[in-house]
């Protein structure tokens, strides 16, 4: 019964996501297929630290540095490559290097949440202080200069192994979907394998897991470094749509929207923070429109109230209300099919939630 | 000799520095277990504090040691008696809140005075000259204010009524409310006296570093490390990882630059949690304060 729900869910997700990978193209014009790729490329950030805090249970407030880091190792790559091909496998294993390294610090450290929240925060506000800094033409890498406040021009991509054929924004958006949805659905099927599991079960339990032998740094390492290549992946496709990549990335208000998308959209689901991240983006740069109230404002006093009303999400949230509605639905009818039997034999028997 | 002399003072100033930014947010962390991740707007406000009552004609002394902390310190108590006391025990939901409240600072700040640097006020001392080099006058007041900062807070937690209570609702919350203390009210005033110091803190900044909307964010960072790697006692693990921070930032800063010196602090509370993860005073100085 939950089996196929879920199913059904993952299948309507996916026919969706089709329809908009072919759809939008077709029906929007170049300005709004290049914001969607910004929007899709910020859903996949949204769907990492989805996996890692909702599956993995790891608060991690600093997840954009390995957005940024991706992007960053994606831009300095294609210059000195040439061409984006490996430059873009590069960017995923360097973000997936650098959350090796952090977390094995922090979970061999066995840092608590907060500890881990507020290191993973730091790190990236001082990448956002050092690179801001590196404007200096003596800070390069191979031929790309860091750039500073300025950051870097990133070569578009191209069709794999021919460095003169740049795709179109149209292409550049087929690619960024194409990479939403894989995934989206690779994280899927990580929460089903044993690994997900087993994750999950430590993020229930972690003395009870590692009581039944499991090394619970391990296997947080691992969901860490697989969020942290996602994230590197997110930021390649960032730095595509925009075409440029500046320090910008990690400064606090983005580290902040990113906690936000998956409060919004609910942890321990995949989907929601995806949603998150796509209503909120559409939101903020309508409001950002609005010169009355700073935008920070907005997003500082949407954080809390979900914090305090709705602090499991929208998409929980909105499954357990529908739950409820119909299983209410269920006994009102099984009631009354009840009573029309006979009323003398159930008189006892109540259907009340 | 002049240069060593230079020298160490800008290190000794480093580690004020790091004792000024951080001892409000030990306080409540030490006391609450709770991070307040406004903490950098709340020294933001305290510098706001400053730069609009001097232009409006206080003298700047009041403003920067009277107005700021008071100010910031009754910001403080509104905000625990309207979001933190609905969050006790919910440690990641007190980080997420308390988040949302430092853009919601930023969002207002901004709307109020612009996204600009606010006038800036010069700092009230002149240069002083340590044989051919010269130091701001300012930063070796801003040193002794920390000296005397952690003395206040010492004999505050030591040898008042109020100081025993609140050590004792440290230890152990269940056995002070069990004899009769309103650990609510401890908290409440924990919380307002934190963001006092974090007021007074911003403010004693304010004519170093200007204000601005933002510039909470250059702070925490760094205020964060030294409380983490600091550990719960607070005053014995501010002083320790502000003293081992700043010395390594100063240092490394001197040799290769600032920006090296940031990145040498941040490694270093890295590697110093990888070994000792409840902080320095989780391991040493254990009874301290």
């Amino acid at each position: 019964m939950k089996r196929s729900r879920d199913t059904n869910a993952l299948i309507s997700i996916g026919i969706v996501g089709l329809i908009i990978l072919f759809g939008a193209p077709q029906t929007l014009d170049l300005f709004e297929i290049i914001s969607l790729t910004t929007a899709v490329s910020l859903a996949i950030l949204a769907l990492s630290l989805g996996l890692i805090w909702g599956f993995g249970g790891i608060l991690c407030f600093g997840q954009t540095a390995f957005f940024g880091i991706g992007a960053y190792a994606y831009a300095i790559a294609a210059l000195n490559f040439g061409g984006s091909t490996s430059a873009i496998v590069l960017a995923i294993l360097v973000a997936a290097a650098a959350a090796a390294i952090l977390g094995y610090f922090m979970f061999y450290g066995r840092l608590s949440d907060v500890y881990l929240a507020v290191i993973t925060l730091t790190v990236t506000l001082i990448l956002y202080s050092v690179i801001r800094r590196t404007s200096g033409p003596e800070y390069k890498i191979g031929i790309a200069k860091l750039g500073g406040f300025n950051g870097i021009n990133v070569p578009p991509i191209n069709y794999p192994w021919d460095a003169n054929q740049f795709l179109f924004p149209e292409q550049v958006f087929y690619v960024a979907m194409v990479s939403l949805l894989g995934a989206y659905f690779l994280c899927v099927w990580l929460t089903k394998s044993h690994f997900g599991r087993v994750c999950i079960s430590i993020r229930e339990n972690e003395i009870r897991s590692e009581l039944l032998g499991y090394d619970i740094r391990l296997y947080k390492l691992g969901m860490f470094t697989v969020g942290g290549a996602i994230a590197g992946l997110a930021g390649v496709m960032f730095a595509n749509s925009i075409g440029r990549i500046t320090p910008d990335v990690y400064n606090l208000y983005n580290a902040a929207l990113a906690i936000i998308w998956v409060i919004i959209g609910g942890r321990g689901t995949l989907i929601g923070p995806i949603l998150g991240a796509l209503v909120l983006f559409y939101l903020t740069s309508f409001l950002g429109r609005q010169a009355v109230v700073n935008i920070n404002f907005f997003l500082g006093l949407v954080l809390i109230i979900f914090v305090l009303v709705v602090p499991k999400g929208i998409v929980p949230s909105l499954v357990q209300l529908w739950d409820r509605r119909r299983s209410r639905r269920m006994t009102a009818r099984s009631a009354k099919r009840i009573r029309r039997r006979g009323r003398s034999r159930f008189k006892e028997a109540t259907f009340e939630e | 000799m002049d240069l060593f002399a230079a020298l160490a003072l800008q290190i000794i100033y480093g580690i004020a520095n790091l004792v000024l930014i951080s001892i409000g947010l030990a306080v409540i962390f030490g006391m609450m277990r709770v991070i307040n991740l406004a903490h950098g707007e709340f020294l933001m406000l305290g510098g706001y504090t400053v730069i609009v009552s001097t232009n409006s004609g206080v003298n700047i002394w009041v403003a920067m040691l009277i107005l700021a902390p008071l100010v910031v310190g009754l910001i403080g108590l509104i905000v625990e008696w309207v979001l933190i006391r609905f969050l006790y025990g919910r440690m990641v939901d007190t980080l997420l809140a308390t988040w949302g409240l430092s853009l919601l600072f930023i969002g207002l700040i901004t709307t109020i005075f612009g996204a600009q640097t606010a006038t800036t006020i010069s700092p009230p001392f002149g240069a002083i000259s340590i044989g051919e080099f010269s130091s701001s006058g300012y930063e070796v007041f801003l040193i002794f204010v920390a000296i005397i900062l952690v003395l206040l807070v010492y004999l505050l937690l030591r040898y008042t009524k109020l100081g025993l209570v609140a050590r004792g609702t440290m230890q152990a919350a269940d056995m002070a409310a069990a004899l009769g203390i309103s650990t609510q009210r401890v908290y409440s005033m924990t919380f307002g006296i934190g963001s006092a110091l974090s007021g007074l803190a911003g403010g004693l900044l304010a004519p170093i570093t200007g204000v601005l909307p933002t510039i909470g964010a250059i702070y925490i960072g760094k205020a964060f490390i030294t409380v983490i790697s600091g550990g719960t006692a607070i005053l014995a693990g501010t002083a320790s990882a502000s003293i081992l921070l700043g010395g390594v930032n100063g240092i490394v800063s001197f040799i290769i630059g600032p920006t090296m010196g940031e990145v040498a602090l941040l490694l270093l509370a890295i590697v110093l949690l990888r070994l000792m993860p409840q902080g320095i005073t989780g391991r040493f100085f254990k009874r301290s304060l």
